[in-house]
């Protein structure tokens, strides 16, 4: 559950944390887009690389490791798929220029997590539900949304007490070949879809007995402001936008393995 | 037995929830652990099958060291109840939920049902046994997630907040339940908030607070001291509580059984009407 853990939000002051989440989220889609648009090695390290300062100024790099760490076993599964398919659609040989490619590959799936946990780390649920207000976007939806990233937190460690009260009961999760691992997770899902639903049914009476949606017309106590910080973000984003094209457009980038003389 | 030796543990989120416990509890003993919320009971006993390692000290099963072992392989000496059956009910019928451990261990099918009989018989769920469990109220859940649990009879049995929803009678059977483990030679652990229940059961008791063992003794003495009971936010059990009013007429304070504590008011009553 690891991978989660990058997702956790904690309330920490610092200047990312106060930045406004529509910015964040305007600039977690710009990186997007430039990992998307890239597919070498040299860029995607510059992007991997570019979040760093935020992590640092964040100060969650102890909680942004832990989701990387969690991200591991996909990070080397692509890297082993792509290498795997390269190696035997081109008769048996690996070269260079592959294993790179494969590199490059898993570096652009590094990328996505890193933002996105960076972003989730740095936002608190009741911002980004206000962001999503704010944008015109139905309170239904943004509450929907909202109630589903508050939850995320609270699932995981039901699925660890989960985990464990079937342990207890002599279940080993690691126990047997594929298909019998996955199957082994059937008595964790099972508790875990269940509760969940009994969860959303209690919420919604909840919500009900303290009479949601009577009101067409919500206030809020708090409104998002754009200040300094958030336009010099702004300005990052477009700054990165218009390199990537610029870069993407007119630049060739060679490959580290064409660098150091092996293609 | 049950041996823990100056156990410390951390959770990977940096929360120190064991400060250095030292406890052992032998066979056939019957234990309580109490304390607030937060105080590390539950932590506590998730060593004792491996579900959690210390993060130093030694916590021995039978002379084996849990870090040496699988859960899996602990689990058949010692069975553990979690707190909210829904946590583990996932089986399509009861018999199925309590034949679940037992195929985990290798049991062939016929002892798997006789065993499954045993276990409904014993909690009277014999009539449910083609039912979902999920179609049970919360105190029969409880009591089949107890069946799935009792089914292997493991020596030590661990109960996680056994009383928390249940209502008096099925309080009862529970202490019933225990005292007739208990003759059977089992080694029980339940952790609890509930003070009159473990009043009325007289275990020895280990009180916690905030990752350490601040007293531990025979219920009796333990659940009579309110300065001990004060700082594990736990209040006297009421026969304590009468009988601390009732100290300065020269009646012990270190009674907790309603049994025990009629005859002592028995006594003072019949002096006086001669």
């Amino acid at each position: 559950m690891s991978v989660f853990d990058g997702l956790k939000f904690r309330r920490v002051y610092s200047p990312i944390h106060n930045l406004d989440p529509r910015m964040k989220f305007v600039y977690v889609c710009a990186v997007f887009a430039a990992a998307i648009l890239f597919g070498t090695v040299m860029p995607l390290a510059a992007l991997f690389l570019m979040q760093i300062p935020f992590v640092l100024l964040a100060r969650v790099q102890k909680q942004w490791l832990r989701s990387l760490r969690g991200a591991l076993f996909l990070a080397a599964f692509i890297f082993f798929i792509n290498v795997g398919t390269t190696f035997f659609t081109n008769g048996y040989v690996l070269t260079a220029v592959n294993v790179e490619s494969a590199f490059a590959m898993t570096l652009r799936f590094v990328v996505l997590v890193e933002s996105f946990s960076v972003f989730f780390l740095t936002t608190s649920p009741d911002h980004l539900g206000l962001a999503l207000e704010q944008s015109r976007v139905p309170y239904e939806f943004s509450f929907a949304f909202t109630t589903a990233v508050r939850f995320v937190p609270v699932l995981a460690e039901e699925a660890q007490t989960i985990m464990d009260a079937q342990k207890a009961r002599g279940l080993e999760l690691e126990k047997g070949n594929f298909m019998k691992r996955i199957r082994n997770y059937v008595p964790v899902l099972i508790p875990l879809i269940v509760s969940a639903i009994r969860r959303s049914l209690e919420l919604a009476e909840a919500m009900e007995s303290r009479a949601w949606g009577a009101t067409k017309e919500r206030t809020n106590l708090y409104a998002l402001k754009l200040h300094r910080g958030d336009f010099a973000l702004l300005a990052l984003t477009i700054g990165v936008l218009a390199l990537t094209v610029y870069v993407y457009l007119f630049v060739h980038i060679p490959l580290i393995s064409q660098l150091l003389g092996f293609a | 037995m049950l041996t823990v030796e100056n156990v410390h543990f951390s959770y990977p989120s940096g929360v120190e929830a064991l400060k250095g416990i030292s406890l052992t509890v032998k066979d056939g003993e019957f234990v309580a652990i109490m304390g607030q919320n937060g105080a590390g009971k539950t932590t506590l006993v998730k060593h004792f099958n491996g579900l959690l390692k210390p993060t130093s000290g030694k916590v021995r099963v039978d002379e084996v060291e849990t870090t040496k072992t699988s859960v899996a392989t602990l689990a058949r000496t010692v069975g553990f109840v979690f707190q909210n059956p829904d946590h583990q009910l996932f089986s399509e019928t009861v018999e199925e939920e309590i034949a679940f451990a037992l195929k985990n261990f290798g049991y062939q099918a016929e002892a798997i049902e006789n065993r499954v009989t045993w276990a409904v018989n014993l909690l009277g769920l014999s009539q449910y046994r083609k039912t979902s469990p999920f179609m049970l109220s919360g105190g029969e859940r409880k009591r089949v997630a107890l069946a799935s649990v009792l089914a292997w009879d493991p020596k030590i049995l661990i109960l996680d907040e056994p009383t928390i929803g249940q209502d008096h009678r099925q309080k009862e059977n529970l202490r019933q339940f225990i005292m007739q483990m208990q003759t059977q030679g089992k080694t029980i652990v339940i952790v609890t908030h509930d003070v009159e229940f473990v009043a009325e059961c007289n275990p020895r008791v280990v009180l916690m607070r905030e990752g350490k063992i601040v007293a531990d003794g025979e219920g009796k003495e333990i659940l009579t001291n309110p300065e001990a009971l004060e700082q594990s936010s736990i209040v006297l059990p009421q026969v304590a509580q009468i009988f601390t009013h009732l100290s300065a007429r020269g009646l012990p304070k270190n009674v907790i059984d309603i049994y025990e504590a009629k005859m002592l008011l028995l006594k003072v009553l019949e002096k006086r009407q001669i």
